[in-house]
């Protein structure tokens, strides 16, 4: 088969349904858009855990704690398996993680944003982990098999965190005064920027249609925003959260929440990397992965002796 | 079942003083492993050490809720969130600050060699049923974390020059503090009388044996016992570390104690 019939029948298998498997052929293209992704999604399971990590050793309650250094956890599982995930496609975890911390690989832009009251967390488990889970429920039926069944497997542990941040933000919102300022500040703050995780407007995300097309994704990414607002307008008014927009309102026609303009200015900075916290977020990650330099060292180097031993016995 | 109905007073008190020196150990040890979440040297020990944290404080948990149930006191958080460092029992080991990979490591190695034979021990003599339950359910996990640091021990010390000389300087550092994992003191005295507590001073034995052997199979030498030796954290005379760590860990649940936040 010449390269056009190869990409006729990839084109067909992706049109029935199929799943593509790591040894089947597939375009090039298709396999550097999934490593673009699925790496970016990796890296933001990475650097989402120091936002919340941030607030373990100061949880108010040692139930509270172990949610949270639970779900830091998670986090780190979510990260191993989708870059194990990722080397399916024949690149190396080093190589991938190396290229966020010192070059052009993006993640997630809402961790570049500082976690200052404990409802933070909340509200991350509420919004951030519920705008996840809407992406992820859709990523779940990728047409990349190893990058559907790792959705599937984060999606599980998702919808529990986001259980536990809503939960957890319903009583600071019918608590203490103290409590209830606390919680509406930190949706005032993380409103936004959640709206954001969905990416840029259709008309100016060039990736889609081709995404769409391979069915990697399934829905642009406004649809999504939209299934996002719809749902998330009416878990805020369930517990007496106001969202920070004037021009939300409900539209008979299309029932759907129509809401006001996104600060798309800000979003582009951030992921241009000249955000709030960016600057902070790579330097604390590239801190980790030059201060553990040593002990990755020091395992392989054992390693080897270890085997030098074994081969010598034998 | 509750089973702390029909214990005297006196005894009760004992039960709560054992209760809260084995628990303070594990929320302040896991507080420090905690503190690696997102900055581990790879991911995999990110996920370990946050693992470990999360069994250490949850024994703690559990065994301050079973203190609180015989006190009367509200819940397991009034022991962490409502003590100042006067009352905590932990030894001093546990609150140093978690200072680079390595000395996490030979902290975590040394303090869970010491559990698994105060734990092995305990599950022997204590009679309180619910209380000895926990104990069986913790030495579990208390395995795993032994292997884990032991493992680790063995790699750095056994790795590179620098892991190795690393490795070789925590345990220097940290074996002042071993001194007082092994000295009975009055409480631990009437508590062994009543069945509730061992005589720990007869675990340094196998415990020094453990630690040598490793440290032998991992080039490393071990530490001198002729130096001075750190004492008095049960007693609540703590190291300067302990109450910066309480600060951070109970200020929020402290400036709106009435709030609900479970």
């Amino acid at each position: 088969m010449n390269t056009q019939e190869k990409l006729k029948a990839f084109q067909q298998r992706i049109d029935k349904g199929e799943k593509i498997e790591p040894k089947d052929w597939m375009p090039e293209r298709y396999r550097k858009q999934l490593i673009r992704m699925m790496s970016q999604h990796a890296h933001s399971e990475i650097v989402g855990m120091l936002p919340e990590g941030n607030w373990i050793t100061r949880a108010p309650s040692l139930k509270r704690k172990m949610v949270l250094l639970a779900k830091v956890q998670d986090e780190a599982g979510h990260g191993l398996y989708l870059y194990s995930a990722t080397e399916t496609l024949g690149v190396k975890r080093q190589n991938l993680v190396e290229d966020y911390l010192y070059g052009k690989a993006k993640y997630s832009s809402i961790f570049n944003y500082p976690t200052l009251s404990y409802a933070d967390i909340c509200v991350i488990g509420w919004l951030v982990d519920g705008a996840a889970i809407v992406n992820q429920t859709m990523l779940a039926k990728s047409s990349y098999g190893p990058y559907a069944r790792a959705n599937i497997r984060i999606c599980k542990e998702e919808s529990f965190h986001k259980k536990q941040g809503y939960e957890m933000l319903a009583k600071m919102a019918s608590g203490s005064p103290d409590q209830q300022k606390m919680a509406q500040d930190a949706v005032n703050r993380w409103w936004w920027p959640t709206l954001m995780m969905f990416g840029p407007p259709d008309t100016e995300s060039p990736n889609s249609a081709e995404l769409i097309k391979w069915r990697v994704k399934s829905k642009t990414n406004d649809e999504l925003r939209q299934s996002f607002v719809d749902r998330s307008v009416m878990e805020a008014q369930a517990i007496g959260i106001e969202i920070p927009d004037p021009d939300l309102k409900y539209n008979e026609e299309t029932g759907h929440w129509d809401f006001g303009e996104i600060p798309w200015d800000e979003f582009w900075r951030v992921i241009k990397g000249d955000g709030p916290m960016n600057r902070e977020r790579l330097k604390a990650r590239r801190k980790a992965y030059e201060e553990g330099a040593w002990v990755r060292e020091a395992a392989m180097e054992y390693a080897r002796k270890k085997k030098l031993k074994e081969d010598k016995a034998s | 079942m509750n089973t702390n109905q029909n214990i005297p007073k006196a005894k009760k008190e004992l039960v709560v003083e054992i209760l809260l020196r084995l628990a303070d150990d594990r929320l302040i040890h896991g507080h420090r492993l905690s503190e690696w979440a997102g900055h581990g040297p790879e991911l995999e020990e990110d996920l370990a050490l946050a693992n470990v944290a999360l069994d250490m404080i949850g024994h703690a948990a559990a065994l301050y809720k079973y203190a609180a149930e015989i006190e009367g006191k509200p819940d397991e958080d009034h022991y962490a969130y409502f003590r100042d460092d006067i009352d905590f029992k932990n030894v001093a080991m546990v609150e140093l600050p978690k200072g680079d990979f390595a000395f996490t490591i030979a902290r975590q190695f040394l303090f869970s060699a010491y559990s698994y034979f105060l734990y092995e021990k305990l599950i022997e003599t204590v009679g309180d049923e619910q209380f000895n339950g926990m104990l069986q359910k913790h030495f579990k996990e208390i395995k795993y974390h032994f292997r884990h640091s032991r493992e680790w021990v063995f790699r750095l010390g056994d790795g590179t020059e620098e892991s190795h000389e690393r490795i070789q300087h925590a345990f220097d550092e940290i074996w002042m503090y071993t001194g007082e994992l092994f000295s009975l003191d009055d409480a631990e005295r009437t508590a062994i009388d009543k069945n509730l507590f061992v005589d720990i001073s007869e675990l340094k034995e196998p415990w020094l044996a453990l630690v040598k052997d490793t440290l032998e199979e991992a080039t490393l030498t071990l530490p001198d016992d002729d130096q001075y030796m750190f004492s008095g954290s049960r007693q609540g005379k703590h190291t300067e570390h302990l109450g910066h760590l309480l600060a951070q860990m109970q200020f929020l649940r402290r400036s709106y104690p009435d709030a609900e936040w479970k």
